[in-house]
C-alpha cells in the first residue's frame, strides 16, 4: 500500500525501459518503475464539476483512483463513442492516479538507441502536448515521447474543453 | 487503585526497554570507556526509573537506582573512569533492577527479600568511596574457570588412557615395576582435580544465579505473560495502514456477499458467510488496536483541576468515572483541547466560591463529575458540576444584546436551546474577563472541534443547581453512518451527522410549500423558511420540473438547507476514503466510499454545498429582513375551525407541537397532554374566540405552545398556515372574547387573537 513515492518525471537519463501507449497517433512512454500496473477499461464514476480531464473515480483494489484523460489534458480530439479506454495506473507523488490512453504497448528498453539523454521535444509540437512532454527518443520505427507524469496529472493546467 | 495499577503497568513496560537498551549501552561502554553520549543515555534512564520509583514509592528499587545514578553522573562527568569494577559493579545494578521490577510486577511491590539491593549498593558505595573492591564478586569466578581448566582437563582425559594402557600392559609386563606405579598417581590427581572442577562448577552456578533471581521460568512463563510479552509499540503508520486493509476486506465481502446471494453453491455460500463473520470480528479487533482509553485525557484533568481551583479559590471534588473507556486515538487526541476547556468552564463559570456555596446552602466544595461512557455506538463524555448553572433568561438577554439572534427567535426557543446558544459564535458570559476563561477561546470553539471529529455537544442546566454538557463522538472516525441518496445514474453519501430530516412532497402540497423568492426556491416547513438546493443543479445538471419532491433537510454549524434529491436509497456504514488531489479544489465533496456493488460514491460536504450555492446562516438573513421594517410585526398565521383564519404574535410562540388525539388526557375539566416531564394544559383555539370546534377531526393535534414564566399553555389549532411579518392595521370590526380585532393578513381576513384571554380558559394564571 504504502509504496515508495516514485514521481514519474524525477528520473535521470538512467531509465531506459519505459511503459508504452498511444494517445491518439502519439506513441507515449512513462519509465517502468513510475507504472503500478495497467488495466483494461474500468467502470468510473464522474465527479460533477471536477476538470474536464477528470473522466471519474475508479475503485483499484479499495483505493479511490482518479482517472485523468491524456486526450483532453493534451488537448486532442475525443475518442470514438465505442472506444473504451486503458488505465496506466501511475504513482505519483504518494497518490495513485490512473491514465486513460488509446491502447496499450509493450514494455520497451531504449538502452540500445542511441545515448542515454532524450532529446528536447520539437519546439513545432502543440504546446499541450509539449507541455507534459520530458523529452523524445527517436527509435527506428517510430519516436517515443516521454510523459512527464507530474504534468500529466497536474489537472490545473489542462485545457478547459477545447472540443466541448 | 487501577490507576495506580496501570501507571506502573506502564512504568515497567517503559523500563523493561530501557534496561534492555542500558545493556547493550553498558556493554558498548566497556569498549568505549570515554563515551559521553553512551555514559549520558544510560545516566537517563536509570534517572527516569530512579524519578517513578520514587514517585511509586518503591523505596529499594529508588535507593539502589540512586547509588548508581550518582556513580553514573561522576563518571559522565569524568570525576571517575571506567573501569571493569565499576562496570561489573553497574551491570550487577541492572541485573538487580531487572529483578526488582520482576517482583514489582507479580506483587505490586518491590519488598521481596529474594531480592537484595543492600550488596549491590554496598559495591557502588564503596566505588563511590574510591575502594576499587577485591575480585572476590562473585560473577567473576566463571571467568576464572577457562584459566585453570586447561591444566586440569588433559590430566583428567589422560587417565583412562593410562588405566587402558595399564590394563592391557600389566598381564605381559608384570615384572616391570615402574608402570603400575604411573596409574595409581595419575588415578589419584585425577581423583582430586574431579572435585576441584566440580566445586567451582557447583560454586559458580549458584553466584551467577543469585543475583538473576529470576522465579523459575518453566514455572512462570508458562502460566501468564508478563506485562512486557503482552504489549508489543507499533507505529501508528503501520496500524492505519492495516485499518485501511481491513475497510477494503470488508467492502470485499460486501461485494462477495451480494453475489453469494444469488448463487445456488451451498458451499460458496457457507464460505461467504463465512468470510462475513471472519471479517466482521476481524475489522473490529483492528479498530480496537487503535483504541485507547480516556483514561489518559483523565489522568491529567486532577491536575488541572487542582491548580485551577488554587487560583480561582474554590473548592472542588473532583470524581472520574469510565477511565477504561475506549475510543480511536486521533479523536482522543482531538477530544484533549475541548475537555479541558469544559472543565475550565465548570469551575470558573460553574461552581460557586465557598462562601456562596455556603450561602445558597451547599456544601463547602463543589463536586465536578467526569463521566464517559459508550452509548449506541458513540461515545459520551458528560461534565457535570454542581454550581450555579445557567440562567436561560441572562442568556437570552445577552444573545439578543450582542445579536446572536433575534427576539422573533428567541421566543421560539425552548429552555434547553436558549442555553446551548452559548455554543454560539460571538457568545460569552464572562463578566469578568479571568485568567482562566475569557481568553478568545469561547465554546464555539469547543463546539467547532468537537464537530470537526464528528461529534456533537450540548448543554443542560439548571439554575442555582447543576450544569452538565453532554459531549458525543463517534467511535471512530474511518467508518460513518451515512444516508445514500441518488442523482442521475449516480449515488452520493451525505453523511448522518449532517442530517436533519427528509420530507417529502408531492401535489398540492409541493404547490403550497415551494415557493420562489427571485427565483431562488425556498419550503415553508413548520413556519420556517427552508432555502432548498437542487443536488442536480449543484452538480452542475439543468433545473428540471419534478412531480414531487424529496428534501433532505440538512444541517451544519448554523446553516440549515433543504437539499432535494431524485432518489433516497438507505443508510449504511461507509468507509471514508481520500480523493485525489486533482479534486482537492472542489469544496463539495468530502471524499469518497465504495459501494457494495464495488462502484465509487462520494461523499458529499454539506457545508461545501451550501457554500458553493451561496447559503448563508438562516438567521442572519432575518435579521437583515427585521432592519428593512422596523415596524412589522412577526404573526403566527392558523388556521381553526375549518378554514378560518387566525394570527398569533409569533414571539408569544414557543414551540409547535404535534400529539396523537390519543395522548390527550382528562384532569377535572381540562384538557392535559403529558410533555417534557410534566402537563401540559391545553385549550381549543377555535370555542376560546367563538368559534365551532374543528380539531377533533385529526388523529393529530397541532399544539402551539404559549410559556409564559415557568407555565406552558397549548393552544389547539388546526394547522400552522404561514410566518409573516408585516405591518399589521387592526380593525375593530371581528373584536370580540378572545379577539382583540381583526386585520388583512395576506389579503385574507384574519382574527388577532387575545392570547391573556385565551390563556385565562385553562385556569393558568395569566
Amino acid at each position: 500500500m504504502n509504496a515508495a513515492t516514485v514521481a514519474g518525471g524525477s528520473f535521470g537519463g538512467l531509465t531506459e525501459q519505459y511503459c508504452t501507449f498511444w494517445v491518439d497517433d502519439l506513441y507515449f512512454g512513462v519509465p517502468v518503475d513510475g507504472v503500478q500496473e495497467v488495466l483494461r477499461h474500468q467502470p468510473m464514476t464522474p465527479v460533477p464539476q471536477a476538470s474536464e480531464a477528470v473522466r471519474g473515480l475508479i475503485n483499484l483494489r479499495g483505493q479511490i483512483v482518479t482517472a485523468v484523460d491524456l486526450r483532453v489534458r493534451l488537448g486532442l480530439p475525443p475518442r470514438a463513442d465505442d472506444a473504451l479506454p486503458m488505465n496506466v495506473i501511475v504513482r505519483n507523488r504518494g497518490e495513485v492516479v490512473s491514465l486513460l490512453v488509446d491502447d496499450i504497448g509493450d514494455v520497451i528498453d531504449t538502452s540500445g538507441h542511441g545515448g542515454s539523454e532524450l532529446e528536447a521535444p520539437p519546439t513545432n509540437m502543440p504546446p499541450q502536448v509539449q507541455q507534459v512532454v520530458l523529452g523524445v527518443r527517436p527509435l527506428d520505427e517510430s519516436i517515443l515521447l516521454v510523459l512527464d507524469a507530474d504534468k500529466a496529472v497536474d489537472v490545473s493546467a489542462a485545457p478547459e474543453s477545447v472540443n466541448g | 487503585m487501577d490507576d495506580d495499577a496501570e501507571i506502573i503497568a506502564e512504568f515497567l513496560v517503559e523500563s523493561h526497554e530501557n534496561l534492555d537498551q542500558l545493556d547493550r549501552d553498558l556493554v558498548e561502554l566497556e569498549q568505549h570507556p570515554g563515551s559521553r553520549e553512551l555514559l549520558s543515555s544510560i545516566f537517563r534512564t536509570i534517572h527516569t526509573i530512579k524519578g517513578t520509583s520514587g514517585f511509586l514509592a518503591f523505596g529499594r528499587l529508588e535507593r539502589l537506582t540512586h547509588v548508581g545514578e550518582t556513580l553514573l553522573s561522576q563518571l559522565r562527568d569524568g570525576e571517575k573512569a571506567m573501569t571493569p569494577p565499576i562496570a561489573e559493579a553497574l551491570l550487577r545494578m541492572v541485573d538487580t533492577v531487572r529483578a526488582l521490577l520482576d517482583v514489582i510486577e507479580r506483587t505490586g511491590k518491590d519488598e521481596d527479600e529474594s531480592v537484595e539491593v543492600a550488596p549491590v549498593a554496598a559495591v557502588i558505595e564503596a566505588l563511590l568511596a574510591g575502594v576499587e573492591p577485591e575480585a572476590e564478586v562473585p560473577d567473576e569466578l566463571p571467568a576464572e574457570l577457562p584459566a585453570e581448566l586447561p591444566d586440569v582437563l588433559p590430566v583428567v582425559l589422560a587417565t583412562p588412557e593410562l588405566a587402558l594402557a595399564g590394563a592391557g600392559v600389566t598381564p605381559g609386563v608384570s615384572g616391570n615395576g615402574a608402570l603400575p606405579t604411573a596409574p595409581p598417581d595419575s588415578q589419584e590427581q585425577a581423583v582430586v582435580v574431579a572435585p576441584a572442577v566440580a566445586s567451582y562448577v557447583a560454586e559458580a552456578v549458584p553466584a551467577t544465579g543469585e543475583p538473576e533471581p529470576h522465579p523459575d521460568p518453566a514455572e512462570d512463563a508458562a502460566e501468564r505473560r508478563t506485562v512486557v510479552d503482552s504489549s508489543v509499540r507499533v507505529d501508528v503508520d503501520l496500524l492505519d495502514n492495516l485499518v485501511q486493509l481491513v475497510g477494503e476486506l470488508v467492502l470485499t465481502r460486501n461485494q462477495l456477499l451480494q453475489r453469494s446471494e444469488i448463487s445456488d453453491d451451498v458451499e460458496l455460500v457457507r464460505a461467504s458467510q463465512r468470510l462475513d463473520l471472519v471479517a466482521s470480528e476481524l475489522q473490529e479487533s483492528v479498530m480496537k488496536t487503535r483504541m485507547q482509553p480516556i483514561g489518559q485525557v483523565w489522568a491529567k484533568m486532577p491536575r488541572i483541576v487542582r491548580d485551577l481551583s488554587h487560583q480561582l479559590g474554590r473548592e472542588v471534588d473532583l470524581t472520574m468515572e469510565g477511565h477504561e473507556t475506549e475510543l480511536d486515538r486521533s479523536l482522543l487526541e482531538a477530544l484533549r483541547g475541548p475537555l479541558t476547556h469544559l472543565v475550565r468552564n465548570s469551575l470558573d463559570h460553574g461552581i460557586e466560591r465557598p462562601e456562596d456555596r455556603l450561602a445558597a446552602g451547599k456544601p463547602r466544595s463543589g463536586k465536578l463529575l467526569l463521566r464517559a461512557f459508550h452509548e449506541s455506538g458513540q461515545v459520551v463524555v458528560e461534565i457535570t458540576d454542581d454550581g450555579k448553572g445557567i440562567d436561560p433568561d441572562k442568556i437570552a438577554a445577552v444573545a439578543i444584546e450582542r445579536g446572536v439572534v433575534s427576539r422573533e427567535q428567541i421566543a421560539r426557543l425552548d429552555t434547553k436551546e436558549i442555553v446551548n446558544l452559548i455554543f454560539r459564535p460571538g457568545f460569552s458570559t464572562a463578566t469578568e474577563i479571568t485568567n482562566v476563561s475569557g481568553r478568545g477561546v469561547g465554546m464555539d470553539v469547543v463546539r467547532t472541534n468537537i464537530e470537526r471529529i464528528g461529534g456533537s455537544v450540548d448543554l443542560q442546566s439548571e439554575v442555582g443547581r447543576s450544569t452538565t454538557v453532554r459531549v458525543r463522538i463517534p467511535l471512530t472516525l474511518a467508518i460513518i453512518p451515512a444516508l445514500v441518496v441518488g442523482e442521475g445514474a449516480e449515488r452520493y453519501a451525505i453523511p448522518q451527522a449532517n442530517l436533519v430530516e427528509l420530507v417529502r412532497l408531492e401535489g398540492e402540497d409541493l404547490e403550497r410549500s415551494v415557493e420562489r423568492l427571485a427565483g431562488a426556491p425556498v419550503l415553508r416547513l413548520r413556519g420556517k423558511l427552508l432555502p432548498l438546493v437542487s443536488l442536480s443543479e449543484a452538480l452542475g445538471g439543468e433545473p428540471e420540473q419534478v412531480e414531487a419532491l424529496t428534501v433532505v433537510v440538512l444541517q451544519s454549524d448554523d446553516l440549515r438547507f433543504g437539499l432535494c434529491v431524485s432518489a433516497v436509497h438507505d443508510t449504511q456504514e461507509i468507509v471514508v476514503k481520500p480523493i485525489g488531489r486533482q479534486l482537492k479544489n472542489l469544496t463539495m465533496y468530502a471524499g469518497a466510499t465504495i459501494m457494495g456493488d464495488g462502484r465509487v460514491a462520494l461523499i458529499l460536504d454539506v457545508a461545501g454545498i451550501a457554500a458553493s450555492r451561496r447559503i448563508e446562516a438562516t438567521e442572519n438573513e432575518v435579521t437583515e429582513v427585521r432592519a428593512v421594517d422596523e415596524d412589522a410585526v412577526a404573526l403566527l398565521v392558523l388556521e381553526v375551525a375549518g378554514g378560518q383564519r387566525a394570527a398569533l404574535p409569533l414571539s408569544a410562540v414557543a414551540r409547535l407541537e404535534e400529539f396523537p388525539r390519543d395522548r390527550v388526557e382528562r384532569t377535572g375539566g381540562s384538557e392535559v397532554v403529558q410533555y417534557r416531564d410534566g402537563l401540559l394544559p391545553l385549550v381549543r383555539l377555535a370555542p376560546a374566540i367563538g368559534l365551532p370546534d374543528s380539531s377533533f377531526d385529526s388523529e393529530q393535534i397541532s399544539v402551539v405552545v404559549h410559556e409564559r414564566d415557568d407555565r406552558a399553555v397549548g393552544i389547539v389549532i388546526d394547522r400552522v398556515l404561514d410566518v409573516i411579518e408585516t405591518s399589521v392595521i387592526t380593525s375593530q370590526v371581528g373584536h370580540r372574547y378572545g379577539v382583540t380585532g381583526s386585520a388583512v393578513v395576506q389579503d385574507r381576513v384574519t382574527d388577532l387573537v387575545d392570547l391573556e384571554a385565551v390563556v385565562a380558559r385553562t385556569g393558568v394564571g395569566a
